[in-house]
């Protein structure tokens, strides 16, 4: 494992990051007040200190605290996207490319059309015609409602190559059921590839989300990293030098899409061995 | 080229947009507001009237605007309206219609996005190229890494480090908005000038970032290529180097690359908003910002209706462009 672990590169500096964000929220959790992620629970724009290591925002909160309760938020909204994402687009997937005919017609036809069309505009849309106050949940939702598009073409493309196989061939002379083919045979194969999927749709269901926050569509009341960006852009920091007010969440960030990135590669490598003579 | 397979395309191009005004009718009607009726209530609690009338004023501004009439007559009136380019009045911004605001701000975008596409491609396809071809110069391998990272990250985090290192700190670039404040727009070279210093720090932090995927995707395709018999056949005939790498492998790795430029472009277009939104750039990014602030409804709906329909526009000349550029396609149906 260690030996494997040298050789893909990429999977250990993925993992590596994501452990040390891990590290961080989990010892953050136990040692910071996150009730001054709150606006006015702490005097306003204090540089970091001491009291206040990342230091203090506008609106009177200790950005140590943002970052400690904003950071699992963040990272929720992408997972439940994800998962629902990668879980829908992996039926479609396998439904259509299994039994072909019109089922898979449909599917492509609408999986590709969605594809073409900007992901943030319409969720934009969804997100205006909600209008009342969003919850990080809510949230996770309006972004899933998109994140199946991409998995479903991608997996349908594996599947199809999988299905010509010799074994799939036999296991349908064996009589098996075309459920049963599809748990037994092709799902156990392209687990690798539906976990690279996974990461990869949660890493742009974050992207997503934190997009939606930046134009001032997010949850208000929590504080999470693209809230606390659509702050920073709406008080022009960067203009005022505040600037341990963008680095905090710039940087945890900056973390969490280059761990998911690594780790998608690393995935990849796995999933598909070809890969590593290129590497 | 086959007219069917135009046909086709243009096709799904009429889907896409009879989609997108679907959408934009259907959408909002799902939450169960009513809008008339929001805005005369808070009209009379900032007004503090009496809101005994107000029902009977509901009934006539309803039946004003249509609102009475059953779903499907509201609907077909709204793609009647929508087919003849009437996406009604800015709500925030009265008098104003929404296509004179959108037609304010996209060439805006059309300009920095066109500009931005263009270049990251062309220098990533090439420099994708490059790293595949054993022949590479040696400092391309010091490049290449920080561009793979820069790529995982969304446009408008590069454009806040720049912002910051280049406008605040180093203060050689502007850092906010389209032309100076108080520049007389029009085609001076002093304005065009003006212009360009403002495009810089938006356009480099998407060209940045989207370099590396190209090149990474480029290289990909490139080693596969280069593995081909007809590119040994082409060396063992003695052509030149440079001929076996431009018109061998180039010409047809690019070809994937050109499918996946469709595809992207929606992508690139949802972190450009981020990035007008971030530098205050004067496109339709900014102007969606403005109307979500203002909770300007049809200006929101007018705007994601426009990129819709613009990026189906792209997708489909890019789809009748593919034939020529790779005759295979032709022959294949579909």
């Amino acid at each position: 494992m260690r030996r494997y672990l040298r050789r893909n590169t990429s999977l250990m500096v993925g993992l590596v990051l994501l452990g040390l964000l891990a590290l961080f929220m989990i010892v953050g959790a136990l040692t910071v007040d996150t009730s001054n992620a709150q606006a006015l629970s702490v005097p306003a724009l204090q540089p970091p200190s001491w009291d206040y290591p990342f230091g203090t925002d506008r609106q009177g909160r200790d950005l140590l605290a943002v970052m400690v309760a904003g950071t699992p938020l963040t990272l929720r909204i992408g997972f439940i996207a994800g998962f629902f994402g990668v879980g829908i687009g992996a039926v479609l997937a396998f439904t259509a490319a299994y039994y072909r005919g019109w089922v898979d017609t449909v599917i492509r036809g609408v999986a590709d059309i969605g594809l073409t069309v900007p992901g943030l505009l319409v969720l934009i849309i969804i997100a205006v015609s909600i209008k009342s106050l969003l919850t990080v949940n809510e949230m996770a939702l309006i972004v899933a409602s998109l994140a199946w598009l991409n998995p479903t073409r991608t997996i349908r493309s594996q599947v199809l190559t999988l299905r010509e196989r010799g074994f799939v061939e036999i296991a349908r002379l064996n009589g098996l059921s075309g459920p049963e083919i599809i748990f037994q045979e092709l799902m156990p194969n392209l687990l690798p590839y539906l976990a690279a999927t996974l990461v990869a749709s949660v890493s742009s269901a974050i992207l997503a989300s934190v997009g939606l926050e930046v134009l001032g569509l997010g949850p208000v009341e929590a504080p999470t990293l693209g809230m606390t960006l659509y702050w920073v852009n709406f008080n022009a920091a960067i203009i005022n030098g505040w600037w341990w007010w963008w680095l905090a969440p710039l940087v945890v960030i900056l973390v969490v899409f280059l761990g998911l990135f690594f780790l998608t590669v690393g995935l990849d490598e796995i999933a598909n061995p070809r890969l590593r003579r290129a590497a | 080229m086959s007219l069917l397979y135009i046909a086709r395309r243009f096709g799904v191009l009429l889907v896409i947009i009879w989609l997108a005004a679907t959408l934009n009718f259907f959408l909002p009607r799902l939450s169960g507001d009513d809008p008339v009726r929001n805005k005369l209530l808070e009209q009379a609690s900032l007004g503090g009237y009496a809101q005994a009338g107000i029902e009977d004023m509901v009934k006539v501004y309803q039946k004003q605007f249509g609102l009475d009439r059953p779903l499907y007559e509201q609907y077909l009136t709204y793609i009647e309206n929508v087919a003849h380019g009437d996406l009604n009045y800015s709500i925030a911004n009265y008098p104003r219609t929404v296509v004179a605001m959108i037609g304010e701000a996209l060439p805006w975008t059309i300009g920095l996005l066109g500009l931005t596409t263009v270049i990251s491609f062309a220098l990533g396809t090439f420099l994708g190229a490059l790293l595949a071809w054993p022949g590479a110069p040696r400092w391309l391998q010091w490049v290449m890494p920080p561009l793979w990272a820069l790529h995982a990250i969304p446009f408008f985090l590069l454009g806040l480090v720049l912002m910051w290192l280049l406008a605040f700190q180093a203060q050689i670039l502007p850092i906010f908005g389209g032309y100076s404040p108080g520049a007389k727009p029009g085609w001076t070279p002093g304005f065009i000038l003006d212009v360009l210093r403002h495009a810089v720090l938006p356009s480099l932090s998407i060209i940045l970032v989207s370099v590396g995927g190209w090149a990474l995707a480029m290289r990909g395709m490139m080693v596969t290529t280069m593995g081909e018999d007809y590119v040994t056949f082409a060396e063992a005939k003695g052509l030149r180097s440079l001929s076996i790498f431009t018109r061998y492998c180039m010409r047809n790795a690019i070809l994937p690359q050109t499918t996946a430029l469709a595809l992207a472009l929606g992508q690139i277009l949802s972190g450009a908003v981020l990035v007008e939104v971030i530098f205050g750039y004067p496109g339709l990014g900014a102007l969606l910002f403005q109307a979500i602030q203002e909770n300007d409804f049809f200006l929101i709906q007018g705007i994601v209706f426009t990129v819709i329909v613009g990026l189906g526009f792209a997708t489909f000349l890019l789809d009748i462009l593919y034939p020529w550029l790779d005759p295979r396609i032709s022959y294949r149906r579909g």
